[in-house]
């Protein structure tokens, strides 16, 4: 008799249940704490923390944790939760030139006012397993400086000084917000920086690596990378100044680039910009890459490679979007599936029985064609 | 050959059109009268301004000043209708001026590949604009692309077979089909032998002369060849640094230029 | 395992907040004021992934109210595994009731079919859509397509079709085939079979179509012209089965195909569980 291939509420609910013994592992181990995850996956927590829009780093850990350290499953999860929450205030924009700096490099100057900083970075790390980790050896504790580093000044502000670089500055419009409105191509710079902002690290990154390549080449320099700390404020109507209800986390990146110059404008360099929640270098590069690669029409250059269609670029950025669609597929498709099953019998049908009449016109095309 | 006829109304007119990319770059101040029926050549060397003023003139880029006026056939009512039908291509919506090139007009690229869906069959792509103007029956457009293959000198046996696999000469006969096909009031030309060997070049020169003598086409021409110039257009356009430095009868011009350029020009091809 | 009970209590009636309901009721009233048009919305993340309904979850929470009956299907059947996640979520976070009979739902959200039994005036049905765009596969470009359905540019349209008659002698699209709504707007019927098709033309009942992913509603209301696009020498037509649905006897149904055993067995039987059931209680 027929047995549905169907499943039911059964077993979905056997399913969870496994999954959530998987995800707890061996018994005989301690189970992951939440805060073992903040505190020592904190690359993990930033990443997710960015491509969510969310800045809570105990609920990216414990997404991180639900989702089995599946990256785009717990982007998913805390993205799932932002959209259930209200929305209080808005902040005043940040201002990343008073950031407590941990981190701050130039590839456009040997020394930089307020010096360079290495900060913690794993560029000068050999990359070689270190099997003390392994064996529980101890850390050591970090070497500290006699007292803070002051605020610096923005690189980039130095050659703006000098007219070499494009000017940017705030017209005060109010930005578009991709979390509330459909997007509406093409899109202004404002809307593209907040999908790459929260687009997946590994697809700009190789889009930014594509524009090294050739495929829409801009010449980039690495003006300024800086990471720290800032403070989030917000207007509160009995206040003159803005209210600090905390600070963040952020990296930022600015890139400079190559631009002949047009009719109007006198050549100069112009900006890619790049920002995101916690220590996230390489996204932040990836993004000012890609941001200043999308510039190429508002600049006049032709586009010539793939980083540079806004569309393209800006609708296939988002990993819960594409992991979504792409995961779609393993639902049930039969319906379709038997359309397509039924007509593809009847052209067999019809296809073999005008081969037995080869006098008949055929009206299918050339075999060259199906390619 | 058949005479434009000069006593009706101007069909396309360019009042004082300037296209500027750059000083000398694009095209600078243009005046002409396009009569019905006639073939207008634009002859100048490569970045001249000539290709920039093609664009203009058919609503695919809107120029810096000046304006552009057509007298449409079809019954208006719609935005931008001046007197008598004429309307000022780039007052129009982006609408009109879009329908206008699919209703009303045919563009023949230089290149093949840009005019033609290389994906889909022959007859497909000839009866694409068909479709678009609502026609509806298989046979029917099936019948009307077989007789334009055999109008451009393609074998209509090949209706089913898509435009990679035949020749460049043949790719620009099929263009040249998919676009007369609707019969369109106006038909923008861009080099369409270029890039062909000389051969292939004479044949659909030959193709194109006969086509547009039975059709009794309205054509603007641009190249750079002055044989294929002498060949098809009624009148010339000679244009250098982005103006128009002389015009006149095709004749006129390349048999007794006046200008010291046209001259050069003229001097410096073999005349057949 | 209960995914949402504890969190449940925290949640809006039917998940989504009033603010948000009422803004994609707003973009509701739009595509039925303008049948067929393609109505941008801000489309919320669901906590369900993009692709798996989303789309069509918004829009049952908009429209969904409390002494509503629910009924969900996924390819016809109340009993597959989309089918039973999205209700489950309804359930949870709605409370209201859910049933599988076509008859008795006020609302019946559906994936890739229609129900065999008409609906009546008074239901609402809504599909999922994954890809909203009929114009998607010919011109990638959402600039452009939406150009091209204000300047009603639909010739391409007829282009593949023209191919597929030309190539196979049919055309060749099965489902998700292309409609011209009130003789206007050329719309994607989501990826139902172009049997379910004519169930569209002056239906009853008021359809609304969600994609959450492309963030875009459209709606046919009811009693409205749904042409689907063809020839006139070569029309459009539906599947047909040479035998009955070996359960219920149906001759007028879409047929599932089963495979039985691993010798190349199959039988065929109704896609839409409920009208197979209920036709069989009939019977007996």
């Amino acid at each position: 008799m027929y047995v549905a291939v169907k499943g039911g509420e059964q077993a979905i609910a056997n399913a969870h249940r496994w999954l959530a013994d998987r995800r707890r592992g061996s018994r005989e181990s301690a189970e992951l704490e939440v805060a073992q995850v903040e505190g020592q996956l904190r690359l993990a927590v930033a990443r997710v923390m960015a491509e969510a829009s969310l800045y809570d780093p105990e609920l990216a850990a414990l997404a991180i944790k639900q989702a089995s350290g599946d990256m785009v499953e717990a982007v998913f999860l805390l993205r799932a939760y932002r959209t259930t929450l209200p929305r209080l205030a808005e902040t005043v924009p940040l201002d990343t030139a008073a950031m407590h700096i941990e981190r701050r490099v130039s590839a456009t100057y040997k020394d930089i006012p307020g010096g360079q900083v290495l900060g913690p970075t794993y560029d000068y790390t050999h990359r070689l397993l270190d099997f003390l980790q392994l064996a529980k050896g101890e850390t050591p504790t970090p070497v500290e400086a006699e007292e803070m580093l002051a605020t610096c000044p923005q690189i980039l502000e130095l050659l703006d000084d000098e007219g070499l670089l494009e000017r940017e500055a705030d017209d005060g419009s109010e930005p578009y917000d991709i979390t509330r409105d459909p997007p509406d191509f093409p899109v202004d710079r404002a809307t593209r920086l907040q999908m790459l902002a929260r687009g997946d690290e590994g697809y700009l990154l190789a889009l930014g690596y594509s524009t090294q390549r050739g495929y829409g080449r801009n010449h980039p320099f690495a003006g300024e990378i800086r990471l720290g700390r800032v403070a989030v404020e917000i207007e509160v109507e009995e206040c003159e100044v803005p209210m600090c209800i905390g600070e963040i986390e952020i990296s930022e990146c600015q890139m400079i680039n190559q631009f002949g110059g047009s009719r109007e404008v006198a050549p100069q360099f112009t900006r890619g910009y790049g920002l995101a929640f916690g220590h996230n270098e390489r996204k932040t590069m990836a993004m000012a890459l890609v941001d200043r690669a999308l510039r190429a029409e508002e600049l006049g250059e032709t586009p010539t490679g793939p980083a540079q269609q806004a569309e393209f670029v800006l609708a296939h950025a988002d990993s819960v979007e594409s992991a979504g669609f792409v995961s779609h597929l393993k639902l049930p498709h039969y319906v379709d599936f038997q359309s397509e099953l039924e007509l593809l019998r009847r052209l067999r049908r019809e296809h073999a029985a005008r081969r037995l009449q080869p006098d008949e016109q055929p009206t299918t095309a050339p075999e060259e064609q199906q390619a | 050959m058949k005479c434009p006829e000069l006593q009706r109304p101007a069909l396309l007119e360019a009042r004082g059109v300037s296209r500027l990319y750059g000083p000398g770059k694009g095209c600078e101040a243009i005046d002409f009268t396009l009569h019905r029926g006639e073939v207008l050549g634009i002859v100048g060397e490569s970045g001249s301004g000539k290709s920039t003023l093609l664009r203009v003139l058919s609503g695919l880029e809107r120029p810096d000043t000046g304006q552009v006026a057509y007298r449409s056939t079809v019954a208006q009512g719609h935005d931008g209708a001046g007197h008598e039908g004429e309307l000022d291509l780039y007052a129009l919506g982006e609408a009109r001026r879009r329908a206008l090139l699919r209703m009303e007009w045919g563009l023949v690229h230089q290149n093949p590949r840009d005019g033609l869906r290389l994906g889909v069959s022959a007859g497909a792509n000839i009866g694409e604009r068909l479709m678009a103007l609502g026609e509806r029956h298989y046979g029917q457009l099936r019948a009307a692309g077989q007789d334009w293959m055999g109008r451009v000198e393609l074998d209509p046996k090949r209706i089913d077979d898509a435009p990679k696999t035949f020749s460049g000469g043949m790719q620009q006969r099929l263009q040249i089909a998919r676009t007369l096909v609707t019969r369109p009031n106006l038909v923008f030309m861009d080099e369409p032998t270029g890039g062909l060997d000389v051969s292939v070049q004479a044949r659909l020169l030959d193709m194109l002369r006969t086509l547009v003598r039975e059709l009794g086409l309205s054509v603007i021409l641009v190249t750079h060849d002055l044989a294929v110039a002498r060949l098809l257009a009624h009148r010339l356009m000679v244009m250098r640094r982005g103006q128009v430095v002389e015009s006149g009868l095709t004749d006129q011009i390349l048999d007794d230029p006046q200008h010291a350029y046209t001259q050069l020009l003229v001097s410096s091809v073999l005349t057949p | 395992m209960n995914d949402y009970s504890d969190a449940t209590t925290g949640y809006n009636f039917a998940y989504l907040d009033e603010q948000t309901k009422r803004m994609i009721r707003r973009g509701l009233l739009k595509a039925v004021a303008i049948p067929g048009y393609q109505v941008p919305f801000g489309g919320r993340e669901m906590p369900m992934p993009y692709g798996w309904g989303t789309g069509g979850m918004q829009l049952t929470a908009s429209v969904l109210g409390q002494d509503d009956v629910l009924k969900v299907i996924d390819q016809g059947a109340d009993d597959t595994t989309n089918a039973v996640s999205i209700r489950a979520f309804f359930e949870r976070v709605a409370g209201v009731t859910t049933t599988s009979a076509t008859a008795e739902a006020d609302v019946i959200q559906t994936r890739h079919r229609i129900p065999e039994q008409p609906l009546r005036q008074g239901q609402i049905l809504v599909f999922q859509v994954p890809i909203p765009e009929p114009l998607r596969f010919i011109e990638p470009s959402e600039e452009e397509t939406r150009l091209m359905h204000a300047l009603e540019e639909y010739g391409v349209m007829h282009v593949k079709l023209y191919e597929d008659i030309a190539r196979h002698g049919h055309i060749a699209t099965t489902y998700a085939y292309p409609v011209k709504v009130d003789g206007r707007y050329v719309t994607d019927p989501s990826p139902i079979p172009k049997f379910d098709n004519p169930k569209l033309h002056m239906a009853e009942a008021l359809m609304l179509f969600g994609a959450g992913r492309e963030k875009r509603l459209y709606a046919i209301p009811p009693y409205t012209r749904v042409e689907s696009l063809d020839f006139e020498d070569h029309p459009f037509e539906v599947q047909q089965w040479e035998e009955p649905c070996a359960i219920c006897g149906a001759r007028d149904t879409f047929l599932d195909e089963v495979i039985t055993d691993d010798r190349g067995g199959r039988m065929f039987v109704c896609s839409d569980t409920d009208y197979c059931q209920s036709r069989r209680e009939e019977v007996a």
